[in-house]
């Protein structure tokens, strides 16, 4: 074995030689299998990509390409089969519950809660990891969260229940609740999904603001091309298990791949910012 | 936004205890007998006072040696069942969810029978074949809430209704085993309705209200660790996760602490149901779905409840009376409809 993978085990120093990366994915694969003795179900082909603080990355496939459990991988919440997850030079998996969750916030497709209420409730709960058990919430964690609800535009519907709110305004309330987390990683799966065209927009213009303002490192998983293209710094684009490409989404929009992956005509075009569009044909 | 104050948490409780101590005098007065408000703090404070021997009176004898110890069980019992209702509704994200519903009961029933059937055959000390019935309940109780839980996992998910369809399965499974075991062995086993719909009457050693009282503390104290854990449980195990939850440890704490409860309450009390599926949706219905307020609350409803109820079982046919847990169910019964009609349109 080299030195420099020697070196590279050790937390700290490999967070020096990643220098401005923050997450890195390396070599990372899965294998899912619904009993030991057969063969997978599904299986990751070993990934990479890195990402710095105030990145958007956005994880883009068709649906079952492999980007939500890549996101749960990155997330910490399964083990990779080989290949490791570092953030800021830590194996996210390792990591206790309370750990991972004072680092990474993730913002999921559904949230359902059995018994009603409150969107500050809910929000508070994102000061958990920082306190003990059964501790109260102090001022400080009152004011995180009141923050956090005003950095999404959600300030008004603090005193709202989560069930008797829309589902843009809901999303808008999860994304606080991640942002009370005080993250390093923000991970959303398909945050969009049931949004109409004016809340999607506004929640990831929300998102840009904050990776920017926050420097959070923002993952999205998403099959929506077009948010992608318009949002993400870095593209990593997923077909069945494998990731295909990793890059700016100028470098990755290119016809016949989007074609091939998304299994559909379509046309791409340059906008005067530089930032891809993509028109899906239809097929008369 | 309010977040929850430790002055404000005790002074809802205390809300609760005055309503306690109001249900308990109650319960002291009627019943077959009925006793003066004046007599009854005049013995009440000679009890208090450790003059015991000056109670002369039969009504005295009545209120003190009858009443009051089923009083303390009533509430103990009724904080148990209503503490691991609110865990296990939790836990199992099923509003419907509640000791007895699930067979917990039943099968704290049936190891509670078992232990008094195996008792006389071994030779052991009398202390320790008095823990035999609460161990082989307890034993029972984790036995069944575990069997539950794999019958309603569906896809690495529970399932609701495959969760209370497995738990009404289990528990008529397990009361045909009771009514079979009733039926062929005679002796000291207690009534086959003690075991099946429970009641309060059974008086207990001195020792075993201290018993009880600890076993109690214990495990709510340590379901208590977790409140928080809980409230982000209610979004789901993943979710929870996400947020900082040690998820498998709160299980694992929260099913023990919650079985023993169940447990405990049923090896002395029978199986009284829908204590545990009410209780808790009243008081969220009024102190919200916080777990640090709803797990003390709800013990303190159960104790009020299960007191109530249990004064109507003694007078409603007086001078007979009818078991607890038939007047729980009378009431509890409908309100699970209304529960369920609520939550599956």
């Amino acid at each position: 074995m080299s030195s420099g993978s020697a070196l590279a085990r050790n937390p700290a120093e490999s967070a020096r030689l990643a220098g401005d990366v923050r997450l890195s994915v390396e070599q990372v694969s899965y294998a899912h299998s619904a009993n030991p003795a057969q063969a997978p179900l599904f299986t990751l082909e070993a990934t990479s990509f890195q990402a710095k603080p105030g990145e958007i990355v956005a994880i883009l496939g068709p649906n079952a390409s492999g980007k939500s459990t890549l996101l749960k991988l990155i997330a910490g919440a399964l083990a990779p089969l080989s290949g490791r997850i570092l953030l800021n030079g830590f194996v996210t998996h390792a990591l206790t519950p309370r750990t991972r969750a004072q680092r990474i916030a993730v913002v999921q497709q559904e949230s359902t809660l059995l018994f009603p209420a409150r969107a500050w409730e809910f929000v508070l709960q994102g000061r958990h990891a920082h306190g003990r058990s059964l501790r109260f919430e102090s001022q400080d964690d009152v004011l995180i969260a009141k923050n956090a609800l005003a950095q999404v535009g959600a300030a008004g519907l603090s005193d709202r229940w989560m069930d008797q709110i829309s589902g843009g305004e809901k999303q808008r309330v999860i994304l606080a609740r991640a942002l009370a987390q005080q993250p390093l990683l923000l991970l959303l799966d398909e945050p969009t999904l049931h949004l109409d065209i004016a809340a999607q927009i506004g929640l990831l213009d929300a998102l840009r603001r904050l990776a920017a303002e926050n420097r959070y490192t923002v993952v999205v998983v998403t099959h929506e091309l077009n948010l992608a293209a318009e949002y993400a710094d870095q593209v990593v684009l997923m077909q069945r298990g494998r990731c295909l490409r990793v890059g700016p989404p100028a470098n990755i929009y290119q016809r016949e791949l989007l074609e091939q992956v998304f299994q559909t005509p379509l046309s791409v075009e340059f906008g005067s910012s530089g930032r891809p569009r993509v028109t899906v044909l239809s097929g008369t | 936004m309010r977040p929850l104050t430790l002055r404000r948490l005790v002074l809802q409780c205390s809300i609760l205890v005055v309503i306690l101590f109001v249900v308990v005098v109650i319960a002291l007065k009627f019943g077959a007998v009925p006793v003066s408000l004046y007599a009854l703090g005049r013995d009440l404070l000679r009890v208090v006072f450790g003059q015991s021997s000056q109670i002369s009176s039969d009504y005295g004898l009545i209120v003190v040696n009858i009443r009051l110890p089923r009083i303390l069980l009533g509430i103990i019992v009724g904080a148990s069942l209503s503490v691991a209702g609110t865990s296990f509704q939790a836990l199992l994200r099923n509003p419907l969810a509640d000791p007895y519903v699930l067979g917990v009961s039943m099968g704290a029933s049936l190891g509670s029978i078992l232990a008094l059937i195996v008792e006389p055959h071994l030779t052991i000390s009398p202390l320790l074949a008095a823990l035999l019935t609460p161990l082989g309940a307890f034993l029972g109780a984790a036995a069944t809430i575990t069997a539950v839980y794999f019958l309603g996992r569906r896809e690495g998910q529970i399932d609701s209704a495959t969760l209370l369809l497995g738990g009404v399965i289990i528990s008529s499974f397990l009361s045909a085993i009771i009514m079979f075991l009733m039926n062929t062995l005679s002796g000291n086993l207690r009534g086959l309705s003690f075991w099946l719909m429970g009641d309060l009457s059974t008086p207990l050693h001195k020792s075993a209200y201290w018993f009880l009282g600890i076993g109690f503390l214990l495990a709510t104290g340590a379901i208590y660790t977790t409140a928080a854990d809980l409230n982000m449980l209610l979004a789901g195990e993943k979710e929870a996760m996400h947020l900082g939850v040690d998820v498998p440890r709160v299980r694992l704490v929260v099913y023990i602490a919650a079985s023993l409860l169940t447990g405990l309450a049923v090896s002395v009390s029978g199986a009284i149901g829908y204590v545990g599926l009410i209780v808790p949706h009243a008081m969220r219905f009024i102190f919200g779905s916080d777990h640090r307020t709803l797990l003390p609350t709800a013990a303190l409803c159960g104790a009020i409840a299960l007191v109530f109820a249990d004064t109507l079982a003694r007078t409603v046919v007086a001078p007979t009376e009818v078991s607890v847990g038939a007047v729980t169910a009378v009431v509890g019964a409908p309100l699970f409809i209304y529960l369920l009609r609520r939550r599956f349109p």
